[in-house]
């Protein structure tokens, strides 16, 4: 068997705490093992419905936070919302109710080797994977600037953990009703110039994660997108995670989203052709 | 009240039970393979059991050259299931030899490789290549019941005709003592016919079913949910579909090696399957939800034969075919 310290466990975790956040769900299992290796920007695979269950396919989340030395050992967090059956069950959880978990899975987000000026950019929920990230570009010298974003204040999610996290952070909602008025994109160029910022690292939404890529690019910044594709496995056996991906060698190819990603480079993500075989794409017959 | 944290367990298996099983000329430790598309190449389930403690791993079907497969959405869940329209996304034959094949081998996994082609003659240039592995391959599943090809109308295990062309066109491509398997769709009226041609085209056995063609509406954007418009339904809400396949054609007939496959999840469900007169099985879907599932379905297989008083799992293959003739039904 091929295990080692970055292979990822199959482990029956245990609810240690299920809390209601704004319109989400932040639960917290002790997943000892997993907890130890998980790294910024890897997610975890749940089952969900217990021993008979008729939804099958594993559900991704992106690890809000492992502490790997917590009361009960090692403990992953993750966050979500009610909106299917699957997570409308795992919101019906009770401590102490036990969970198949798979991980981490999925790439690390890439670290730059000397200390740079980040901008750390969330959309909703979809912020989760950005709060242990931040801790980790500060341990290494990083100044992290944070923004958060949603449609409503109560759709914003790590207002608390943004401000512990980050050295500075902005909230942005569409109605206004927390921090400024708007979409994130539309405060982007003040945040960007006040803070000099030279990465990003992006996660929420593909709509807004496509947004910030054309920013970035308009701008020269090198981005991270932590994206969300609809998976059945998470472990790269069933490709239907896949987004057409532009490799180092030019070559676009339908990438694994789980085993590749889940962050890629936004320059390397082929935004306006999601949901197509773009032309020259490796395997399609055309050129 | 205390905590209980336990890590993942498999349930042991009965080391008494002799789990080998005989498919013609090939012979496995045990009825246990995955399905193909449900494994890739195996290196992902590497990290989760050891490959080589299965019967064998069933590769994702490749074809002669690299494929992009479908746009996404891919996939949908059902009850009880999965449609999934892949597309039969793959490197191409050259590349997998090279290089998922060797990989797997090292493993010392035993490996069954799935092809597929748009022709007659694509079949036969592919099991060509896979041939020249010598013995790091042990059979060739023939995957000729791909619901996800372009041309629909063109799945060969549709009609007996085309089945049997591809069928004879691959044996003559990987001589005549190879082991074949071709691997049949539930989609037709007559599958014993189908099975049949198969097998007087040169196929050592059957491997069965596939996919059952399906589609899904997502009632909030009111469109098909997969790109592919259509997809192959998969998981224990069509096993009772491959139950009867796997009887009806070990009735038809009873000197052929069968390959089960079709929404199998557990030790019990693949007892049904060999029952029914498969004397191996395939997993396939239960792996998205359980990726130690092959394993964990082998030990509870064993358990189940001791409970039932088998000793070897030849023993149970058609046993539920005994005394049925004076009952109604398929047979």
């Amino acid at each position: 068997m091929k295990t080692n310290a970055h292979s990822p466990l199959q482990v029956r975790g245990e609810v240690i705490s299920l809390k209601r956040v704004g319109e989400y769900f932040q639960m917290a299992i002790a997943a000892p093992g997993i907890s130890e290796r998980a790294k910024p920007g890897q997610f975890v695979a749940l089952t969900v419905g217990g021993e008979v269950t008729s939804a099958l396919l594993r559900r991704a989340f992106s690890i809000y936070a492992a502490d790997e030395r917590g009361v009960f050992g090692g403990t992953i967090e993750i966050i979500f919302a009610p909106q299917g059956v699957g997570t409308r069950w795992l919101s019906q959880l009770q401590v102490h109710s036990l969970v198949d978990v798979v991980g981490p899975l999925g790439m690390p987000f890439p670290i730059p080797a000397t200390p740079v000026k980040a901008l750390l950019i969330g959309g909703g929920y979809g912020a989760a994977p950005l709060f242990s990230l931040a801790e980790l570009l500060r341990s290494r010298g990083c100044r992290v600037e944070m923004v958060l974003g949603a449609a409503t204040g109560a759709r914003l999610f790590g207002i608390v953990e943004g401000r512990r996290a980050a050295n500075q952070l902005t909230l942005v909602t569409e109605d206004a009703s927390i921090g400024l008025c708007g979409r994130v994109t539309d405060h982007l160029d003040d945040i960007v110039n006040r803070s000099q910022t030279e990465l990003i690292y992006a996660c929420g939404p593909m709509g807004m994660l496509h947004a910030v890529s054309l920013f970035a690019k308009e701008r020269s910044l090198p981005t991270q997108c932590l994206v969300e594709e609809e998976m059945a496995c998470g472990i790269g056996v069933c490709m239907t995670c896949v987004l057409p991906i532009r490799g180092d060698d030019g070559i676009i190819r339908m990438t694994r989203t789980c085993t590749a990603g889940p962050s890629f480079d936004s320059e390397s993500i082929l935004w306006n052709e999601i949901g197509t075989i773009p032309v020259g794409t490796f395997g399609s017959g055309t050129s | 009240m205390a905590l209980r944290v336990v890590n993942r367990k498999l349930p042991e298996g009965n080391p008494s039970i002799d789990l080998h099983t005989i498919l013609g000329p090939l012979s496995l430790p045990s009825p246990i393979l995955t399905a193909s598309g449900c494994a890739g190449s195996g290196k992902e389930l590497a990290a989760f059991f050891d490959l080589s403690k299965i019967g064998a791993i069933v590769t994702k079907s490749i074809m002669a050259d690299p494929r992009s497969g479908r746009a996404t959405p891919r996939m949908a869940e059902t009850p009880s299931g999965m449609l999934n329209s892949i597309g039969l996304q793959g490197p191409g034959v050259e590349t997998f030899m090279n290089e998922d094949v060797p990989w797997l081998s090292k493993t010392g996994a035993r490996i069954i490789v799935s092809i597929a082609g748009n022709s007659t003659e694509e079949f036969a240039r592919t099991a060509a290549r896979v041939r020249r592995a010598g013995d790091m391959v042990s059979a060739i599943e023939v995957n000729i019941s791909c619901p996800n090809v372009s041309n629909r109308g063109l799945v060969f295990a549709c009609d007996p005709v085309s089945a049997s062309e591809v069928i004879s066109a691959v044996r003559r491509s990987v001589g005549s003592h190879f082991p074949i398997f071709a691997k049949l769709s539930p989609d037709v009226t007559d599958i014993v016919a189908v099975a049949k041609s198969c097998i007087d085209a040169g196929a050592t056995g059957l491997a069965m079913i596939n996919t059952l063609l399906g589609m899904v509406i997502d009632t909030k954007t009111m469109r098909p949910k997969v790109a592919g418009i259509t997809g192959g339904l998969s998981g224990p809400a069509i096993r009772p579909v491959g139950v009867r396949a796997v009887w009806q054609v070990h009735a038809a007939l009873p000197q052929v090696p069968i390959i089960g496959m079709g929404g199998i999840m557990s030790g019990d469900d693949a007892l049904e399957y060999i029952l029914a007169g498969a004397s191996a099985v395939s997993i396939g879907t239960a792996t998205f939800h359980d990726p130690t599932a092959a394993m964990r379905i082998q030990n509870e297989l064993s358990n189940l034969l001791a409970e039932r008083g088998f000793t070897a799992l030849k023993e149970a293959i058609a046993y539920g075919h005994r005394n049925t003739d004076e009952m109604d039904g398929l047979s």
